[in-house]
């Protein structure tokens, strides 16, 4: 026996009437999970606390300044007024051609290494480079960034340079997604495949793709908040202060035009523009806490449509 | 055995996955249109035998083959075009395998692999199949419900027919009825014992009296190594032609 003894004295009898009765040494290991749940519960409310917090005092600080004008203005006065039309243009431009960038690379290079590389130096070579430019700092981005795309390529600091250096950015964690999208097929899928004839592609292209497409989906659209929220990246790269476009114009910027971003904007006029209306920069942080979670509430929804149709 | 057609003939195979010897030097030949059980206990060997006829061992990481493998005097390696290789082959599984679609295009996924598109051909095919496998009766009317909803027994004789779908003639069988009851069990055996006439079958079984009822000749392997290849009046006689044979067959070890 590998319990003390000592607790075993009153251990029920078979056949008496309390068999089930608690014996001390029970008692004791009820009161320790009850500690123990109690803990556990008590650090994952912790962990949501920060994001109420910030959510609302954002939102509470960003109040007077909050309209429908001030997304569809542009910025006026220095920036001391108007709206934000012009960097949440630039920003949506940055994200969409980043995106169109790196989701395909990412997506095509997780099929590659989850369903046909072998494992060999090269192999692990890859994933290396992967794992490490996942933990390359955003300024270092921005550096090469500037380096590569605006210098030795002669694209200028223009959206492009800007977009390009936020699909390296966010490169490897699609890859990493999709990889474990991927994954999440059985095997025995692609081996009964495999058994009748069918080549590796035409297994991954009706079986394996069509049953991970809205986990990749999910990694990529979660891929937006990164997108939009880094300012290192597009500082050096393409993004400018000041930019003159059209009122309500979609298409305002050209490829290798320079754009406002929001990210850009909030950094500036915080740090470098006096004697801006205070609800300013909270309006700014709204809109961008406001698409973080609005694009996350979207790959939730995804996530449990698609969960709902699991087909094995 | 003069003058049997030997449909596939292993010569001198040996098989590593990594360091460790899966298969010691094993020689047999098929003979056409025969019931061969391969009988033995786990980690035997049985299993890669068969994924190195069809050449699926290629998918296995640091697996190494050495010997010849010859299906119809071709040498398996020599081949060029392996799809129709392991089109000729059908290979059913220990565990159910529903593929994720419908039951229809469970059952003619291997002929669209192949190129066929015609649907009315497809639908000749996959009704003749899912006849074969015995399991037309129970799908016809929901053709179009997802293949891994099925039942165990059903998912089995699903994949029977996903394996019979493009016409191989040798049928390779991995311990099929462990996963499903006994009476799929016995509809399965029945449906094999009318197969033989029109393809070779190789049938990987734990169960010696599975392999008493159904085969021509067995052959027991042990450890990588093959023990004694026979014809079942040999095997399950008094005297077979080795010790370790007749033990295993009355059931002393293993």
């Amino acid at each position: 026996m590998d319990y003390p003894s000592k607790t075993m004295k009153q251990e029920p009898v078979r056949g008496s009437e309390n068999l089930f009765a608690q014996t001390p040494f029970v008692r004791r290991k009820k009161r320790t999970e009850w500690v123990a749940r109690s803990v556990f519960l008590l650090m994952a409310l912790l962990m949501v606390c920060p994001l109420i917090f910030i959510v609302c005092y954002l939102f509470y600080k960003a109040l007077p300044i909050l309209s429908l004008d001030f997304l569809l203005a542009n910025p006026a006065r220095g920036m001391r007024a108007g709206g934000i039309w012009a960097p949440f243009v630039g920003t949506i431009y940055l994200i969409v051609i980043s995106l169109l960038v790196s989701a395909p690379i990412g997506v095509l290079a997780a099929i590659y290494l989850n369903e046909y590389a072998r494992d060999n130096w090269l192999t692990r070579f890859i994933n290396l480079a992967v794992v490490n430019l996942a933990g390359v700092p955003s300024i270092v981005h921005a550096l090469f960034g500037l380096g590569a795309f605006v210098l030795f390529a002669q694209m200028g600091r223009s959206v492009l340079a800007a977009s390009l250096t936020l699909a390296i950015m966010t490169l490897p964690v699609i890859i990493a997604s999709t990889r474990e999208s991927l994954g999440s097929v059985p095997m025995a899928f692609r081996e009964a495949c495999w058994n009748v004839g069918a080549t590796r592609w035409q297994t991954i292209r009706q079986i394996v793709l069509p049953n991970s497409v809205s986990g990749i989906l999910t990694g990529i659209i979660l891929q937006v908040s990164r997108a939009a929220g880094e300012t290192a990246p597009i500082m050096f790269t393409g993004a400018v202060f000041y930019k003159a476009i059209p009122e309500g114009a979609i298409f305002a910027y050209g490829l290798f035009d320079q754009c406002m971003a929001l990210s850009m904007h909030l950094f500036t006029i915080t740090t470098q523009v006096p004697g801006v209306p205070e609800a300013l920069p909270y309006g700014i942080a709204i809109v961008l806490v406001g698409t973080v979670l609005l694009v996350n509430a979207v790959s939730i929804v995804f996530r449990v449509a698609f969960r709902s149709r699991k087909k094995w | 055995m003069q003058g049997v057609a030997k449909k596939i003939q292993i010569s001198a195979l040996r098989v590593w996955y990594g360091k460790k010897e899966a298969i010691r030097g094993i020689s047999l030949d098929v003979h056409e249109h025969e019931i061969l059980a391969v009988i033995g206990p786990a980690q035997s060997g049985k299993t890669t035998l068969l994924k190195v006829i069809n050449r699926t061992i290629e998918f296995i990481p640091r697996a190494r083959v050495e010997g010849t493998v010859k299906v119809d005097d071709v040498n398996v390696k020599d081949v060029k075009n392996v799809y129709q290789l392991r089109r000729k082959i059908g290979m059913v599984f220990p565990m159910p395998v529903g593929l994720p679609l419908s039951v229809y295009d469970n059952v003619a996924f291997a002929p669209r692999a192949a190129g066929l598109r015609n649907r009315s051909e497809l639908d000749g095919i996959v009704e003749r199949s899912l006849r074969q496998a015995a399991l037309w009766d129970e799908v016809k009317d929901r053709l179009k419900s997802l293949g891994t909803k099925l039942s165990g027994g059903q998912q089995q004789r699903l994949t029977i027919a996903r394996a019979l779908s493009h016409e191989p003639e040798i049928l390779c069988l991995d311990e099929f009825s462990i996963a499903i009851d006994p009476v799929t069990t016995m509809r399965i055996e029945d449906v094999l014992k009318e197969l033989r006439s029109q393809m070779t079958i190789i049938l990987v079984t734990n169960l010696v009296h599975q392999a008493r009822r159904l085969a021509n000749r067995t052959a027991f392997l042990y450890n990588g190594e093959l023990i004694e290849i026979d014809s079942n009046a040999v095997i399950f006689s008094d005297s077979p032609a080795s010790r370790m044979t007749y033990d295993y067959v009355t059931g002393s070890f293993g």
